[in-house]
């Protein structure tokens, strides 16, 4: 069947933020599916809240509203634009939640607007479990056994019918409290108990325990005629009971024998067709008993997912892209295989390779959460590596996580070694955490037997086997060290070996006590280099033509350099808190002002979610870990005339200067002038020279120097280590004993690194800048006022560009700063600088001479594609010769707003402050602050009241401003609700209002009113360490029960504005091409 | 300081050397050098009786994760000269497995190599096309090797199925072959057995056919490839199947004879070789592609219905589409990678053929209908 030409205006559905869960993987099947229905002519219409996507770019649809993904908006939007189809597959469970909402309103019949891909009744097949059980049941497949309970006496009943152990779960608390496994009626009973207390709404479900079973996922795409191929069949290294998203993944699966593969296979197909999925890819999730090979469907997925991302990624098989086809009426046999060319994409990937993936964790960022993996996701990224054997891949997976691990063993000094106490070790392996695969790695360098681990971890033991492999290598290794043999006098067929096995060069370096530098000499002298091959479909039966590569240690090497002129980008790795989409988005766009200047574009990286790891994003692709070996080997391979390393965030900066000193040419700004920007006493003098302000600060190594810097400068201060994203242990510290207890712990983060203070300006506005600059002239890109006070961290805060409380002097004063900074430094290409500004006068607080986060969001604002004009810079054009203007301000308001993963951490106070926390943003943008605001707080899930009981409570400092605020709430008609003092102060003011108790005066109290849905908003800013402690049950309760709530002052004096723009009229779309163009 | 390892070679004809490890100790063995790009199912391709004569390469690098278990047979031994692979893994983990694969390739004096650039080895042969091969772990003078590649018998033109197909006729029940007590003159179709008598040509055939077969109801009594037309009109069963088997298929001139002398006389269902000597007997032509098709993953499209089945395939030789003439034979499917015939069918008699592996094993299950299709001809006949 052809392509339909019934339909020609389609509308399709982003996901939104970055969240856990969801993240930059459906930028790159969105990208893939806008990118396939452009080239079939059709006209794309898409609805994106975040603007750190490719697919929110001008060129990547025709029209593109960055709006919030609501029903109600993306009803408006079908309104005005009318289209023919909807598109709901690619926007993850958000985009399929938004079209069922859409669809429910009645909307799509009533303007005969057709939902492709899947339809609503096949969506609730799905995903309604007694649906999908029935179905599952039809077909002849099983599905887990479980039951909902509302009491104590259906408990019983339903854990008689399962039978023991099983598993319960509390409904609707946060982070799975209440939750656990019972192997007995008693441990039942009292699980139950607990469960159905800490649920809000009364409910349990008690399932049959799958603990131990094996978890495997297959990806399936069908089309119109009922071709259905399996994609990619993935294995789980973690057994049932941690999330897929949290599991630790290998491609393909490894421990079934054909026969057992083909019936999960033939399983596979028989949902799709029973839950009748017409077009498209979806996700099957199976368990197998480890013992007796029994089957069980966990869920299946009717639309591309975060594993369809990593399958087209493990494959080169593009589901997105080829899902978009046949959701236009395509089949398979009708679409080309890009990468084969002869062959069509009606086939089955076979793979010549081994792909492992591992997720990426941060519970470090969240103080009070346990690290401790379960059904509910936490990781906030991932990283996969591609090998010929799995040792090889997952020694790659690991050194590209960005966790100072250099492989599996061998690599870490002896503190951060996990326990040798073998207590700990045991714990480490029974309870899944994200350790646990260096808790393995001990395990077997204590002497533990395989099977011991495999019972303990539940772990299958051909995983366990290969670990064992790189133990025993890494002892070998060990003792020929310790026996005086040095490494030039290593085998080469031997040295070969451990490269196969996939060590570093840096882990061999700590074996034999050498530099990483001589193992590679001694390596290279021997001829002991990596060959890359490519990543086809096919395992070679057909010619590749698109150049996906990966590194091994074989015999032949596939790579034939072209004599072109080319630049290779180095890439972010895998996403964490501080280092997200924002980044991969700068690569992309890098990437594309190198096709345009007609220079071939060669992208290093390791994260399998993003655009920039897609096959047809740059000229030649490596999936490579970004190391100074890797990226050393593929540009001896490459000879590329220069590498860039500003766009890819803090990883590739870290290796600029290894890289240089092995003789890379850094294209753009110099690592000497990235050094002058973070190196403290440099930059001081730097800002002296320019005669530019900076807050009081000093430097300090140990408790005694800080306290004297402290003492200088005055409280409170604000702490951090040096050389650090996201403001990783960053801390405001009001006095010595608080900052006593600081040093102690930062001592402990990063050993030896000095510790930063800084003069904390209390209440002052924080401005970021973004600017490109040739070294000579700078434009200005973006200014953005923070709405949050200085002290939350800039990516935590919400801002809003253009500013709209400074003043034109304060303003040109900005930008005067900016243009000396980027001169003095001889900036080429991106420079982000964070000022703050207090009584009128501009201090600097950092200068990041690379992409900043704010980037993509300045570039959606403004309409300017400000990366890929650095690019053109970085390769030597002059910024007078770009034709931008110079000073660039948009007449429209566009805030950013961050998004929080609280709910996923329970025990975590979800305040905002110096450290970094969230994990991505959205955009809202109309022709008010009001309206923006208003669109950037529903974009983020904060649905705003239009009526009801506002809740005070603030600090002293805040009092007077908060007047204003809460005068404004009254006289909206919202009643207002305020602790003693507050009501005190209140009233003083003639501001009528209710006294609430605490939570410590009594009760009733604010959280029982918060739980009762007596409480539509909360406005609560503290002052000290009691007060963030006393007030921790109201933020977690808002959480919670979901009720908007803010912790500055400027935030709820904004919510204020956005309450009263959104009861003075409806929130209406625009989209950003209209936008642009006025 | 290193591995102690035991040292292989492999010389392929044109000189090319792949330098790995034996996992199942001294060998030496010469044969044509195939690749499959199927991730699972090496004991199933190890026992096919269509890689006679062969020397195997897995694309996929790491073989023997699963073990090998009594089940997953598909002949009474191992057919291959030798495998191929990256990485052999030692430690299977399947509830199945009964032992390694190592001992299982040992027990049947077959050797096994890894640490070979198996993408490297099939890059050379898809483009140098699928040519002779010398494996050694104790002659490890390369030269000498070369010439051993060369002196190996061609696959063209050498009858590969009398070396595998069975030397009396054997009666398939319940999942395994009996001897036919007293051979077929005295043999009767009993009347308990299955709804449909069957006879199946031996040519090299695979076990999972015949279990196919039997599970629909057939009664399948397997014959030597060399059983004449006459023999089967004695037995007059409802249905001949021409099974699979190695090599060219004009080498078995026999065999086409014996087809020819069946045409029209019942239903035929042909599998892989089965089928080219289908397509010669009804006048067509074979001949040799550059490196066969070996896999789980090739598409079909049936060109009645339009859909696209994904096959297992193990052939070396295809049926020429153009040689066949007869304007009542109808080409039923074609291979979508390369085009070339993967299935045909007459208009008038109740005769078809697959150039795939219907029966899979290894390899998906899209196209198990065929069996049925078979069923259904001779229910009608």
């Amino acid at each position: 069947m052809p392509k339909r030409t019934d339909i020609n205006k389609i509308l399709i559905i982003g996901s939104g933020p970055i969240v856990i869960g969801q993240a930059c993987e459906f930028d790159y099947s969105g990208t893939q599916a806008c990118k396939a229905l452009m080239e079939e002519g059709y006209e794309i219409v898409l609805v994106n809240s975040n603007p750190a996507t490719i697919m929110t770019d001008p060129e990547t649809a025709h029209r593109t509203y960055i709006e919030p993904i609501t029903p109600e908006i993306v009803t408006k939007i079908v309104e005005r634009e009318r289209p023919h189809a909807i598109l709901p597959t690619l926007g993850g469970q958000t985009g399929l939640n938004t079209a069922i909402g859409v669809a429910e309103t009645g909307i799509l019949e009533d303007l005969n607007v057709e939902m492709i891909g899947a339809s609503i009744p096949v969506i609730h097949k799905a995903e309604d479990r007694e649906q999908f059980r029935d179905a599952m049941t039809r077909i002849g497949l099983r599905v887990p056994e479980s039951g909902i309970v509302r009491d104590m006496d259906q408990a019983k009943t339903v854990a008689e019918q399962i039978g023991y152990p099983v598993i319960i779960r509390a409904s609707f608390t946060l982070g799975g409290f209440g939750s656990g496994v019972a192997y007995n009626r008693e441990e039942m009973e009292r699980i139950a108990k607990t469960g159905l207390d800490a649920s809000m709404i009364s409910e349990i479900i008690m399932e049959e325990s799958l603990l131990g079973w094996k978890e495997y996922e297959l990806e399936v795409m069908r089309d119109f005629s009922d071709n259905v191929v399996i994609i990619c069949s993935i294995e789980n290294f973690d057994p049932m009971g941690v999330h897929t998203g949290d599991s630790i993944t290998v491609a393909p699966a490894q421990t079934l024998s054909d026969r057992e593969y083909q019936l999960m296979r033939d399983a596979a197909i028989a949902i799709m067709r029973e839950i009748g999925v017409e077009t498209g890819g979806s996700n099957v999730q199976f368990a197998i008993h480890p013992d007796t090979g029994e089957m069980v469907v966990i869920e299946m997925n009717p639309r591309v997912s975060r594993s369809s991302a990593l399958a087209s990624k493990a494959t080169g098989f593009p589901i997105a892209k080829i899902a978009a086809k046949l959701a236009v009426g395509y089949t398979l046999d009708e679409i080309p295989n890009d990468i084969t060319r002869e062959t069509l994409a009606s086939f089955e990937p076979t793979i010549d390779y081994c792909v492992v993936k591992i997720p990426r964790w941060t519970f470090e960022k969240f103080a009070g959460a346990e690290d401790l993996l379960t059904t509910s996701m936490k990781s906030v990224g991932e990283s996969m590596a591609i090998g010929r054997t799995f040792k090889e891949a997952l020694q790659k997976a690991v050194r590209s996580l960005e966790i100072g691990r250099f492989g599996l063993g061998a690599d870490a000094p002896s503190s951060l070694r996990h326990h040798s106490d073998l207590h700990q070790i045991e714990k480490g392996l029974i309870q899944p955490n994200s350790n646990r695969l260096f808790h393995v790695h001990e395990a077997f360098e204590q002497g533990f037997p395989l099977k011991k681990i495999h019972d303990l971890s539940g772990i299958d033991p051909w995983f366990l086997f290969h670990i064992y492999q790189l133990q025993i290598m890494e002892r070998q290794l060990r003792d020929i060290a310790k026996g005086g043999l040095v490494p030039d006098e290593l085998d080469k067929d031997f040295l070969k070996r451990i490269k196969e096995y996939g060590f570093s060069d840096i882990q061999l370096a700590k074996i034999f006590d050498s530099s990483e530098q001589r193992i590679r000499e001694i390596r290279k002298s021997k001829g002991v280099e990596p060959v890359y091959k490519s990543v086809d479909t096919c395992a070679a039966e057909f010619e590749a033509y698109t150049p996906y590569y990966y590194s091994t240690y074989e015999q032949e090497n596939e790579i034939h350099a072209s004599g072109r002129k080319k630049v290779v980008i180095l890439g972010g790795g895998p996403n964490r808190i501080g280092q997200g989409i924002e980044f991969d988005y700068c690569c992309v766009q890098a990437s594309m002002a190198l096709k345009e200047m007609g220079v071939e574009s060669i992208m290093v990286n390791s994260n399998p979610e993003t655009v920039s790891t897609d096959y047809d994003t740059s000229d030649r692709l490596y999936f490579e870990p970004l190391t100074r070996e890797d990226v050393l080997n593929i540009v001896e391979q490459e000879k590329p005339e220069g590498v860039i390393v500003q766009f890819g965030g803090q990883t590739p900066l870290n290796i600029a200067v290894p890289l240089r000193d092995a003789g890379v040419t850094i294209l753009g700004t110099s690592p000497d002038s990235i050094d002058r920007a973070e190196d403290r006493e440099r930059f001081q003098r730097l800002l002296k020279k320019l005669d530019i302000l900076q807050p009081e600060n000093g430097i300090a190594t140990d408790k005694d120097d800080a306290l004297r810097v402290a003492d200088r400068i005055g409280y409170p201060v604000v702490v951090r280590p040096s050389f650090v994203l996201g403001g990783r242990a960053m801390e405001i510290v009001y006095d010595r004993k608080d900052l006593e207890f600081y040093m102690k712990a930062a001592v402990r983060v990063s050993p030896g690194k000095p510790i930063l203070i800084d003069s904390f300006l209390e209440a002052a506005t924080e401005i970021d800048v973004d600017a490109i600059s040739d070294g000579i002239d700078t434009v200005v890109a973006g200014i953005m006022e923070h709405i949050e006070e200085a002290g939350i961290h800039s990516g935590d805060s919400a801002c809003v560009l253009p500013p709209i409380s400074l003043s034109p002097e304060i303003l040109e004063q900005i930008k005067e700063q900016t243009k000396a900074i980027a001169r003095e430094l001889n900036v080429i290409g991106l420079m982000n600088i964070q000022y703050a500004v207090k009584g009128g006068v501009v201090y600097i607080l950092e200068v990041n001479p690379r992409g900043s986060r704010t980037v993509p969001f300045v570039s959606k604002a403004t309409g300017v594609s400000v990366a890929k004009l650095a690019t053109r810079v970085i390769m030597g054009e002059r910024v007078k010769d770009l034709g931008i203007a110079t000073d660039i301000t948009p007449a429209h308001i566009s805030v950013k707003e961050s998004v929080f993963p609280f709910s996923r951490f329970p025990g975590v106070d979800p305040i905002l402050g110096p450290e970094m926390k969230s994990t991505g943003e959205v955009m809202g943008i109309d022709q008010s602050f009001g309206l923006a605001f208003a669109k950037s707080q529903l974009g983020a899930g904060q649905r705003l009241p239009l009526s009801g009981r506002v809740f005070i409570s603030v600090k002293d400092d805040d009092k007077m401003t908060m007047l204003y605020t809460a005068s404004r709430f009254h006289s909206l008609g919202f009643e207002v609700l305020a602790t003693k003092g507050t009501s005190r102060f209140l009233a003083h003011h003639r501001i009528p209002n209710r006294v609430v108790n605490k939570v410590r005066e009594g009760r009733p109290h604010v959280v029982d009113m918060i739980k009762n849905g007596e409480i539509d908003l909360i406005v609560n800013t503290t002052s000290n360490k009691k007060t963030v402690a006393e007030s921790f049950s109201i933020r977690s309760a808002a959480l919670a029960f979901n009720i908007p709530y803010t912790t500055t002052l400027a935030g709820a004096t904004a919510t204020a504005l956005a309450v009263e723009s959104m009861i003075e009229g409806e929130l209406s779309v625009k989209t950003i091409q209209e936008y642009h163009r006025n | 300081m290193g591995f102690e390892t035991m040292k292989a070679i492999l010389a392929l004809e044109d000189g090319t050397i792949f330098h790995g490890r034996a996992f199942t100790g001294h060998g030496e063995t010469v044969g044509e050098m195939v690749f499959n790009t199927s991730m699972s199912g090496y004991q199933e391709i190890l026992t096919d009786p269509s890689y006679c004569g062969q020397m195997v390469t897995m694309t996929y690098p790491l073989i023997g994760s699963y073990g090998v278990n009594e089940e997953d047979v598909e002949s009474d031994r191992i057919q291959v000269r030798a495998l191929f692979v990256k990485e052999y893994q030692e430690y299977p983990s399947n509830y199945r497995s009964e032992r390694s694969l190592a001992d299982y390739l040992k027990a049947n004096g077959i050797p096994g190599v890894e640490g070979i650039d198996t993408r490297a080895l099939t890059r050379h042969i898809r483009v140098q096309g699928a040519m002779k091969a010398a494996l050694s772990t104790g002659d490890l003078d390369p030269d000498a090797l070369v010439e051993k590649a060369r002196h190996a018998p061609d696959m063209a033109g050498r009858d590969l199925v009398k070396e595998v197909t069975c030397d009396e006729p054997v009666l398939w029940q319940n999942g395994r072959p009996v001897r036919v007590e007293g051979g077929l003159d005295h043999f009767q179709w009993s009347e308990k057995s299955g709804r449909f008598r069957v006879v199946a040509i031996d040519y090299g055939v695979k076990y999972n056919i015949l279990r196919s077969l039997e599970e629909r109801g057939c009664t399948v009594l397997v014959l030597p490839a060399g059983t004449k037309s006459e023999s089967i009109n004695r037995l007059d069963p409802d249905g001949l199947f021409l099974s699979n088997g190695p090599g060219d298929p004009a080498a078995v001139p026999y065999a086409v004879e014996a087809i020819q002398g069946q045409i029209g006389r019942r239903p035929i269902f042909g599998i892989c070789l089965g089928h080219q000597l289908l397509g010669l007997a009804l006048g067509g032509k074979s001949f040799k592609l550059k490196f066969g098709h070996r896999g789980g993953n090739q598409p079909v499209k049936d060109l009645k219905t339009g859909k696209v089945e994904i096959t297992s395939q193990n052939h070396g030789f295809c049926v020429d589409m153009e040689s066949l003439k007869d304007p009542d034979i109808e080409l039923s499917h074609i291979n979508l990678n390369d085009r070339t015939l993967e299935g045909l069918v007459h208009r008038k008699l109740p005769i078809f053929s697959v150039q795939y592996h219907p029966e899979a094993s290894p390899g998906p299950h899209d196209a198990s209908y065929l069996f049925d299709r078979f069923i259904g001809l001779m229910r009608r006949d």
